[in-house]
């Protein structure tokens, strides 16, 4: 017992257990599981993707500042739990890697100041910060946010430099886009079979699922190295920041539609496999739609959440006019949060499920 | 007296404004507010139709018994709102394309209903058609900025079509900020309708606070 302390309230029977966990550490044991992904969407896309990765995060950092100011807080504090660091980090990561300076201002001041603050800060907020930072982007400006770029590694001849690649940020050098600029996946189904072609024409043997693994195909930073962001998640499964329930909810929820739908017609739909790992599935399941806030608390509401998730990504990705659906998805079940954990509330210690006081064993 | 009409005129244009500080009259504000001239048409159409029923009531307030108010006055402001739709309709047909659908929302504005309840039915005929006018005036202010607002951002323009609503004296209004093609697709859309007309409540309370009015103060008075 420390000197001072009331006898009344001390703890008495040691020994006890403590633990340093805090909100600055859950927000770094993240990012480090975010680390290899990020590196090598750096690698594949180059310099211009390192700018923008550090304007979004500056800009997400420049918002909450802003707004502690405005609400006479202290910035420090609340900016050193690196929650505004992650939200910038995770738009950065569904952003087109070559995009303009000022998308990513516009996704991270939107994120932190919209998304998190004018709900209260940390905690308060309904919606997901990063996600409805890239649906505002996103009906925002559609040319820019579906510019999407073949990958082309840092070190490859062809590869914008250090200048030049800060140059293609700053939006100077956007005709060279033209030469490089490729669909992703899943817009490039989308548009194909708009067209009338096939899946079974369209995709040549073995072209979906081998560029998938391998990561060297046109998206986002999160969106091409898929089983790094997969392992990730694993990790922080391991460390118990996050639970299963989310993610394996979320990823199942998709591919068991696909899986069937693709046994049903194979020329319309594209296979399970396809769908876990294009687009933002993976970063989604275990990143995204895993955020303490804006997810239910009991863990068969987390299915449901989670579920629900899945399942309207892949009706999003399937029949709307959109080739992907994460972040919609995230943000119609973000809102649903609340019904969900009333509907989903744990036993009560010493009473069934309807609440009514348990029979006392005799 | 004179003060008792400077309140109402204070009372309207600012301290309880039927948008920033009421918060009456959503739909209205989040449909028509997709540019300045929309918001205009809109809120001076609405000032009309609030000048005229409050007069209305403020004359036949002692006629109208306690039971059946609620649907006098909304029969009130619809014949008021069909009198409108049909002159703009008439005089301003362009316009009329545009906005003709949300003129006949005004009926279920609930803005001219609240203050026919809420002042129309128990003050003297004066300050009711005052208190009309002027809280249709300050919902015409905060929809044509909230509207230019959102459509200098989303679409780059100011009072884009301000001679159809004018008259073509006032072609010198219509200008364009930004350049063709930059908007921010997002204001023109519903959300921005929520977040401009969300952040113009937060300014008109940091305006007050400002002023030294307080928080509490600013919504103090309302009746």
């Amino acid at each position: 017992m420390k000197p001072g302390m009331n006898p009344a309230v001390a703890p008495v029977a040691a020994p006890h257990a403590t633990t340093a966990n805090s909100v600055g550490r859950v927000m770094a044991t993240v990012m480090t599981a975010l680390l290899p992904a990020t590196l090598c969407g750096f690698w594949l896309f180059g310099w211009p993707a390192i700018y923008l990765w550090i304007v979004t995060v500056g800009a997400a950092m420049l918002g909450e500042i802003l707004c502690l100011r405005l609400g006479g807080r202290a910035a420090r504090p609340a900016l050193s739990d690196g929650s505004a660091i992650l939200t910038g980090w995770l738009l950065a990561l569904s952003l087109p890697p070559w995009a303009p300076w000022w998308i990513g201002v516009f996704g991270g001041l939107f994120a932190t100041v919209m998304g998190k603050q004018v709900f209260g800060g940390l905690g308060q907020n309904l919606f997901n910060p990063a996600m409805a930072a890239r649906v505002a982007l996103l009906i925002s400006f559609p040319v820019q946010m579906t510019a999407w770029v073949a990958p082309l590694p840092i070190n490859a001849a062809a590869a914008p430099g250090i200048i030049e690649g800060l140059r293609i940020t700053l939006g100077a050098l956007s005709p060279a886009l033209d030469n490089i600029s490729s669909a992703s996946l899943l817009g490039h189904v989308k548009t194909e079979l708009s067209r009338g072609i096939d899946l079974l024409h369209l995709l040549t043997a073995g072209h979906a699922a081998a560029d998938s693994l391998s990561g060297a195909r046109a998206g986002s930073l999160g969106e091409t190295a898929a089983w790094l962001i997969a392992a990730g998640g694993v990790l922080m499964l391991f460390l118990r920041i996050i639970t299963w329930q989310i993610p394996i909810a979320m990823l199942a929820a998709v591919a068991l539609p696909a899986a069937l739908l693709h046994l049903v017609d194979p020329g319309r739909y594209l296979d399970a496999g396809s769908h876990l790992l294009s687009g933002g599935v993976m970063l989604g399941a275990f990143f995204i739609a895993t955020d303490y806030v804006t997810s239910p608390n009991t863990p068969r509401g987390q299915l449901v959440f989670g579920a629900g998730c899945g399942l309207l990504t892949y009706v999003i990705r399937t029949w709307s006019g959109y080739p992907e659906g994460v972040a919609f998805a995230v943000l119609l079940m973000n809102s649903l949060t609340p019904i969900i954990d009333s509907s989903f509330r744990p036993r009560v210690y010493g009473r069934d499920r309807k609440g009514v006081a348990l029979e006392p064993i005799k | 007296m004179a003060t008792d009409y400077q309140r109402i005129v204070k009372d309207g244009l600012w301290d309880n404004n039927g948008v920033l500080c009421m918060l009456l009259g959503m739909c209205p504000t989040m449909a028509m507010t997709t540019s300045a001239t929309n918001g205009l048409g809109m809120g001076l159409a609405t000032a009309v139709v609030m000048a005229a029923s409050n007069l209305l009531v403020a004359l036949f307030r002692d006629r109208i018994t306690q039971e059946v108010r609620i649907p006098v006055y909304i029969l009130i402001v619809a014949a008021m709102v069909t009198l409108v739709d049909l002159t703009m309709n008439a005089w301003m047909h362009e316009l009329y394309k545009v906005l003709g659908l949300f003129i006949a929302l005004i009926v279920s504005n609930c803005l001219p209903l609240a203050r026919l309840e809420a002042f129309a039915s128990k003050e003297p005929v004066l300050n009711s058609l005052l208190d009309g006018i002027f809280m249709g005036l300050g919902f015409t202010i905060s929809l044509t900025v909230i509207g230019a607002v959102r459509e200098i951002i989303g679409s780059g323009t100011l009072f884009a079509d301000a001679s159809l609503l004018l008259g073509p004296a006032f072609k010198f209004l219509e200008m364009r900020i930004l350049p063709e093609d930059t908007g921010v697709l997002v204001m023109i859309l519903p959300p921005g309708g929520f977040l401009v007309a969300g952040l113009l409540v937060v300014a008109k309370r940091i305006l007050d606070v400002r002023a030294g009015k307080g928080i509490q103060m600013a919504g103090a008075h309302s009746v």
